[in-house]
């Protein structure tokens, strides 16, 4: 029974161009309970990882897909003759800035990053990995922009959550001179209540 | 040092904004280069010697505008803001030293905490680029599906282009063998003959292929009697040529008109 819709959503999956979510799944096996689906997925992603196989699945952009297995990309480049993407260190850093900051107007980006961003937000709206999320309720509109699921698809994650943990920016307002100030005044105050004995 | 020949095929490449796109050594901007002068120097960032740095800075805008006339205009404006803190530093605004109870900022501070915050990006970024990339890293199935209705045309087919049409001629004149090229005395096809036959044929039936037209002639004259009469029916809108997909099979059916024609005028031959 299980094992049958496990099979039944591996070839889902296996057939999708896109990741499917379990919401997808659910709506598709109509005839299918959501705990059993659940279950079944869930066994299905069990074996993948324990089969060690070239095709793995994985949880991307809130859905599942079969890829290939990350290791062997140095056989799979020679597949296809299209050359693999590539970032620029200023698309990557906008991507980010969007990416951990969303959503955010151009001229917040360019206040973090120092340079105008104007092409690479242009040629990172065609390549679909950011979008216009609307405008934003401040003196003259500025348009804000998000990422998308090309976004989390492109660069392998299950959701924003997953993101890679920002370093927390250090509190400067304190350099540790001021401390050694405050502990001064206290010994004096203590050298000087034994000298008045 | 800069590249003017960037490969303008990737796109995902820094041939946007390439007014300073002055690869001295890869900053991406004024922060960018600040960063750099700082940690050059190992001095530490909530305490920058900013008449040194500001000198530095100040250095390699010279260079970058000996190296391109279009300098952005974000360094200038950090030059000003560089400079604009170095003179408010110089400014007798605490005399003591150990003022720690103004209220005033240090006129770094703003600058400092851009520094920081751009700094903590940039190493996001780094962290974004060796996450398992698609198409670089992980590759997914590419899906290109076959075509698996060619069995009957369609309402909704596209027109065919003519550079099909003579294409799938050659490929029916490639098929025919070619010692029979010279035949003596073949007899005389005419187009109106084969107008005539490919007509005749259509009122049998609802549509022929383009390949089955052409399936009994073993003549070079027949074949091309044939094409253009399928050229000449076509431009008279007595056929519909149509096709499912690109290079899939044509399909000549008889034209909607002359199908009302032929029920309005019965008396006609």
């Amino acid at each position: 029974m299980t094992g049958n819709l496990k099979s039944v959503v591996e070839s889902l999956i296996f057939v999708a161009e896109t990741p499917l979510s379990l919401d997808r799944l659910v709506s598709i096996l109509e005839e299918h309970e959501r705990s059993d689906i659940r279950a079944a997925l869930e066994e299905l992603l069990a074996d993948y990882e324990q089969s060690g196989r070239g095709i793995v699945l994985v949880e991307v952009a809130g859905g599942y897909q079969f890829r290939s297995r990350p290791e062997h990309a140095d056989y799979l480049k020679r597949l296809s003759k299209t050359r693999p993407p590539k970032f620029g260190q200023s698309s990557l850093e906008t991507l980010a800035i969007i990416a951990y900051r969303q959503p955010i107007t151009r001229a917040e980006i360019e206040y973090l990053r120092g340079v105008d961003c104007g092409g690479i937000l242009k040629t990172l709206l065609e390549k679909k990995l950011i979008k216009i999320l609307g405008k934003k309720d401040v003196p003259g509109r500025p348009l804000i922009y998000g990422t998308t699921r090309e976004f989390l698809e492109l660069f392998s994650l299950k959701n924003l959550a997953s993101l890679p943990t920002l370093k927390e920016i250090q509190d400067l307002a304190q350099p540790p001179v001021f401390e050694e100030q405050g502990e001064l005044p206290l010994a004096v105050a203590t050298g000087g209540g034994d000298t008045g004995e | 040092m800069t590249n003017p020949q960037q490969e303008s095929a990737n796109l995902f490449d820094d041939s946007h904004g390439a007014g300073y796109n002055v690869r001295v050594e890869a900053f991406e901007g004024p922060l960018d280069l600040l960063l750099h002068l700082i940690r050059k120097n190992e001095v530490d960032i909530y305490d920058i010697p900013i008449a040194a740095i500001t000198r530095q800075y100040l250095e390699y805008l010279e260079l970058m505008k000996e190296l391109n006339l279009d300098v952005a205009g974000d360094f200038l404006v950090m030059a000003s803001t560089l400079l604009q803190i170095k003179s408010r530093l110089l400014l007798p605004v605490q005399a003591d030293e150990e003022g720690g109870e103004e209220e005033e900022e240090d006129p770094r501070a703003e600058l400092v905490r851009r520094l920081i915050e751009y700094q903590k990006y940039k190493e996001a970024a780094q962290q974004l680029e060796v996450l398992p990339l698609l198409g670089r890293d992980a590759f997914i199935r590419s899906c290109e599906l076959p075509d698996l209705k060619e069995l009957q045309p369609v309402d909704d087919t596209s027109d065919v282009e003519l550079f099909e049409l003579v294409e799938a001629f050659r490929r029916v004149l490639a098929s025919i063998p070619v010692q029979t090229f010279h035949e003596v005395g073949s007899e005389q096809i005419t187009i109106a003959d084969r107008i005539n036959d490919i007509l005749s044929l259509l009122q049998e039936r609802d549509g022929v292929t383009f390949e089955e037209l052409f399936s009994e002639g073993t003549t070079r004259d027949y074949l091309i009697a044939t094409f253009l009469a399928v050229l000449e029916i076509c431009k008279l809108k007595m056929v519909k040529l149509t096709q499912n997909s690109s290079f899939g099979t044509i399909w000549i059916t008889r034209a909607v008109l002359d199908a009302v024609d032929a029920r309005e005028g019965e008396e006609s031959p």
